[in-house]
């Protein structure tokens, strides 16, 4: 089954609930699996929490939007994230070493977790950030 | 998320319900913070939490170094199997007290 669904949401922490439920509904649609459908909700939860933590930090009550698309092709789930904060740098991502216990720093190492790949890309006139994670399921 | 507080001695057991994001983070330390830098033992039920993050991860994380800090514990009871599956993904199975 081939399907992309895309939906926006205003940059705010209390959107996070919002981007779950459309996440699961999107894979309700793909059938998957409970475990794997949990694992990749979390995966979009935590990008777009750092899209809100760090893309928007010190910026309160924007009412600017970030889109997050959902695509299955032939196998090859594409999850994208596009928002218009300031500009990531992807070589200073680092999730913090997971013996070094502390609060903060895991939501990158969940979504190397569980996904295949995380990619920013330079692709889009219109947005600032394009994160884009892929997984073959 | 909502909870629920029980006292027992020196106990105090917190109740959570509901999904544990970033957007109740705050919520969730104002509810639990005090009561283990009061130097109650912190009980931490998890049985009607759904879903948890990193940021609830993290409120574990700081829960349990506070804690350590005041010379008390905080233990994590009845991890729901998603949670735990996080819990575990941040390879903290070992550094919290679950039960």
């Amino acid at each position: 089954m081939n399907l992309t669904e895309t939906k926006d949401f205003i940059v705010h922490t209390k959107s996070l609930k919002e981007v779950r439920v459309f996440s699961r509904e999107v894979f309700d649609k793909l059938k998957l699996d409970n475990e794997l459908k949990d694992e990749l909700v979390l995966a979009i939860a935590e990008a777009a929490q750092n899209i809100v933590k760090h893309a928007y930090k010190g910026v309160e009550d924007t009412k600017d939007h970030m889109q997050i698309k959902i695509s299955l092709n032939d196998n090859q789930l594409e999850i994208g994230f596009f928002d218009k904060g300031k500009p990531v740098v992807a070589e200073n991502i680092q999730h913090r070493k997971l013996d070094d216990i502390k609060p903060g720093g895991l939501g990158t190492y969940f979504i190397k977790q569980i996904m295949d790949d995380a990619v920013f890309k330079k692709d889009e006139q219109q947005w600032v950030n394009h994160l884009v994670l892929t997984k073959k399921i | 998320m909502s909870y629920k507080i029980t006292e027992e001695g020196n106990i105090s057991t917190v109740f959570l319900n509901g999904e544990i994001d970033m957007d109740v983070t705050e919520k969730a330390k104002e509810v639990i913070l005090p009561l283990v830098e009061a130097g109650k033992e912190v009980h931490l039920n998890l049985k009607d939490v759904s879903y948890m993050d990193s940021s609830g991860i993290s409120v574990l994380i700081e829960s349990h170094q506070k804690a350590l800090e005041t010379n008390t514990k905080v233990v994590v009871k009845e991890v729901s199997k998603s949670v735990l599956k996080v819990i575990m993904m941040a390879k903290l199975e070992q550094i919290l007290n679950l039960e």
